[in-house]
């Protein structure tokens, strides 16, 4: 299978098995998308045809492409079979250890943003926040469900992490205590709406913090109008000094900026580069997660617009680097050599068998946004994943399980993609998320034209 | 090939002949949270090696 398509002057052919990439010309790119279904001499004198008014392509230039086109199918990079779909690869048994756990520390929350999909932190529950001894359980959990796994993600996730904060501190000194013993490696993730955020927090989460999300709408009054104080008040001009004190001391360690846009900010790409603007350089900026009758929900008619916004974004990232100020955008960090293997992107997210999402209470679930659906729960941190059957369903949720993934030129690059939002889409872990997948398909387009750009800089490949 | 330039990529089939190792990030850990890929997650192999 490939794909084919052009964008910001670039064409671009996708050889989806391989996972090679091309930037070609025009001829090239003609011919390729005959290649498979006519015969030689049709395709040659329907390129004669088609560039009768360019002299350099006459019949032997247009062999020519054809036979580099026939060199890379006999190399694999073009034309590639799926080799995959019929391997001997066993999902069902194939080994998942659990290797991350995202903590619920705060099942509570300090704002009151409308389009939580957390509920403010309750999800759909009881306020509460996770004791000490729930969470050490959960990490003696994890190091005996990873077995051979050496490197073990922890999430402190809210609600609001930081309104448990003892906590945290807590379990980070837990964990440093036993992961030499036990030969595994914690890295800490905090996500936090920086409400609380001071600089005792900073000091430690400099300290022990493999990466920190930090979330900021973007615009003033687009941050505002969601991310409400309980007063009904808006919480930028409380957040952002915070978060800028706090990235220029974390010392080129990870962090995000990471905002949500919805139907009120179509233009989200100007909440981006207020982000920038404001002087941070890792940012993420997410679809709102939400019942598709609220009033914010993304909508069908807002896609064409979307896909503006992301071409732009990545035209203005180019350009931003070019006059050494740019910055990084989440979905298009793409690492096209040192990348994920082949068993990654056809076995998902992990959700359920790799990742779990644990309740103030113990309760394992597959993944966070599963949290607050009873029938969802797989198990506690005491006894361990105990709904084996549910396990399995997670384990068999790959790439193949979904029909419309079979065919789909972009699921080596998402996966399969959010198993949450299936569900919540379709009722089932297997469907698919349609929005979801248009919106990633062009962020996926957007990300390669990046690299096919810097890769091509001095290129004349291209017309 | 001057008019077919190929990016250096990661041969996806060469990646199939050793078992995954398991050691990259999770796909959601990272700053998503809601609507997660695999593309821009690293081999922590290879990323080592780089």
């Amino acid at each position: 299978m490939i794909h084919q398509y052009q964008l910001n002057g670039y064409n671009i052919v996708l050889d989806i098995n391989s996972g090679s990439i091309h930037c070609v010309d025009k001829l090239a790119y003609d011919i390729i998308s005959l290649y498979e279904t006519t015969e030689k001499p049709l395709i040659i004198s329907k390129m004669l045809n088609k560039y009768a008014n360019v002299p350099e392509i006459d019949e032997a230039e247009i062999t020519a492409v054809i036979d580099d086109i026939e060199n890379l199918r006999k190399t694999g990079k073009l034309f590639s079979a799926d080799d995959y779909q019929n391997s001997a690869f066993d999902f069902k048994n194939r080994n998942t250890e659990i290797k991350a756990l995202c903590l619920h520390v705060a099942h509570t929350c300090n704002l009151n943003c409308q389009y939580c999909f957390a509920s403010q932190g309750k999800y759909q529950g009881e306020r509460a926040l996770m004791p000490f001894e729930v969470g050490k359980q959960a990490l003696d959990f994890l190091v005996s469900a990873s077995g051979s796994r050496t490197n073990l993600e922890v999430d402190f996730f809210g609600g609001e992490p930081l309104m448990n904060w003892d906590t945290v501190k807590q379990i980070v000194a837990y964990a440093r205590k036993i992961e030499k013993e036990y030969h595994k490696n914690f890295r800490f993730t905090l996500t936090t709406n920086g409400v609380l955020l001071n600089d005792e927090v900073t000091e430690f989460a400099n300290k022990e913090m493999h990466n920190v999300v930090l979330s900021l709408d973007g615009r003033k009054e687009v941050h505002d109008f969601f991310r409400k104080t309980y007063d009904g008040g808006g919480s930028y001009d409380l957040v952002v000094p915070k978060f800028q004190k706090f990235v220029k001391q974390r010392g080129g360690k990870n962090y995000y900026v990471r905002g949500t846009f919805t139907r009120n900010n179509t233009d989200f790409t100007n909440d981006i580069f207020h982000m920038a603007d404001l002087g941070f350089t890792e940012l993420s900026m997410e679809p709102v997660v939400c019942a598709p009758t609220d009033p914010y929900a993304l909508q069908e008619s807002d896609l064409p617009q979307l896909y503006e916004q992301y071409e732009l974004l990545a035209k203005e990232m180019i350009k931003r680097k070019e006059q050494n100020r740019g910055f990084a955008f989440y979905h298009y960090m793409i690492d096209l050599e040192a990348g994920p293997c082949i068993y990654k992107r056809i076995s998902g997210c992990g959700s359920g068998t790799e990742y779990l999402a644990v309740t103030p209470w113990g309760e394992l679930y597959p993944c966070h946004q599963f949290v607050g659906e009873p029938k969802y729960c797989m198990g506690d941190v005491w006894q361990g994943v105990t709904n084996i059957e549910m396990q399995n369903q997670f384990k068999l949720c790959n790439v193949y399980a979904r029909g419309e993934c079979r065919d789909c030129w972009a699921r080596l690059y998402c996966s399969g993609g959010c198993n949450a939002n299936a569900y919540h889409a379709t009722g089932s872990i297997a469907g698919i998320y349609e929005y979801g997948c248009r919106l990633f398909k062009k962020r996926i387009e957007c990300a390669i034209m990046i690299k096919v750009a810097e890769a091509t800089l001095d290129s004349t490949v291209t017309e | 090939m001057k008019r077919i330039q190929t990016i250096v990529t990661r041969d996806l089939k060469q990646s199939a002949k050793s078992d995954g190792c398991g050691e990259c990030q999770t796909s959601c850990q990272s700053a998503c949270k809601t609507s997660c890929g695999v593309a821009n997650q690293q081999c922590e192999k290879l990323s080592h090696n780089k």
